[in-house]
């Protein structure tokens, strides 16, 4: 599942990092604490925070995500979005609170291969 | 004291970055830096991963407590040595701050989602020699090995 379909999927507004869409995206991680983030999300990972200071531009970078997703309709602050667009780092937003999206993004991401695994 | 450095070991990569406290426009910075050369120097992924941690939770410490500080790496075949030395306040109980959720951050750097008392926990984790020394009123010294497995 690359970027561009989670994006297309949940109508998210893409901030930066538009010609990395077709990344592929592995798993998801949820946090605001950075540490938290930094300890425990992989590399693929599509990262669901509500922090937009800069500082999300390197943990992401650190961490090879796939991209960012800002939820609750939260916008990259201006010094973030240029270290985005600088470091061409995907970072999306929407509306969606963090609860909604990563059920959403679980369901895109596993859904179908738990039914798989139920069906059989 | 444990003897970290065999001065006899070949280095293959050396280097040094000043790091300004209460700069966290810059946060990072280093630690970016560090990776991208350790992914050069052909390291594997795992030790990479865990080096990157290490050195950007030091980072940010410095950041975050220090007034400056200096993040050190030394690569030989078999280890990455990260070692910091700040100048700042010191830690007046290394096995408090040591505490998963222990935390003096105050409320700026809390809310930026840095402070949660995790980032000594995470470094002493992701290392496989985790050493600390801290002197009131001077600074904190951290010092982190990293193995390198190369199958021999």
């Amino acid at each position: 599942m690359n970027l561009e379909t989670i994006v297309r999927l949940l109508d998210l507004k893409v901030f930066s990092g538009l010609d990395k869409l077709k990344t592929e995206v592995l798993d998801g991680y949820t946090g605001d604490l950075l540490s938290d983030v930094m300890a425990n999300s992989k590399e693929g990972d599509i990262w669901m925070t509500r922090q937009v200071h800069q500082n999300i531009i390197a943990v992401a970078s650190l961490k090879d995500h796939a991209g960012i997703i800002l939820v609750h309709g939260a916008e990259p602050a201006k010094d973030t979005l240029e270290k985005a667009m600088k470091e061409n780092i995907p970072v999306m937003g929407t509306n969606l609170s963090g609860f909604e999206l990563a059920g959403r993004i679980y369901n895109i991401l596993k859904g179908k291969k738990d039914n798989a695994a139920v069906d059989l | 004291m444990i003897t970290i450095l065999d001065v006899h070991e070949k280095q293959i990569f050396e280097s040094s970055y000043t790091v300004q406290g209460g700069n966290f426009d810059e946060a990072g910075k280093v630690a970016s830096q560090i990776k991208v050369i350790l992914k050069k120097l052909g390291l594997q992924a795992d030790v990479v991963r865990k080096a990157a941690l290490v050195a950007y939770e030091s980072e940010i410490n410095i950041v975050s407590y220090a007034r400056k500080g200096t993040i050190n790496i030394s690569v030989t075949p078999q280890r990455v040595k990260i070692e910091t030395v700040d100048e700042g306040q010191g830690i007046p109980d290394i096995d408090l701050a040591m505490q998963v959720g222990y935390s003096t951050a105050d409320a700026k750097i809390r809310e930026m989602g840095f402070g949660a008392g995790m980032g000594l926990c995470n470094i002493k984790k992701f290392s496989d020699q985790f050493q600390i020394t801290s002197e009131i009123g001077k600074g904190t010294h951290l010092k982190m090995i990293i193995h390198i497995d190369n199958g021999a």
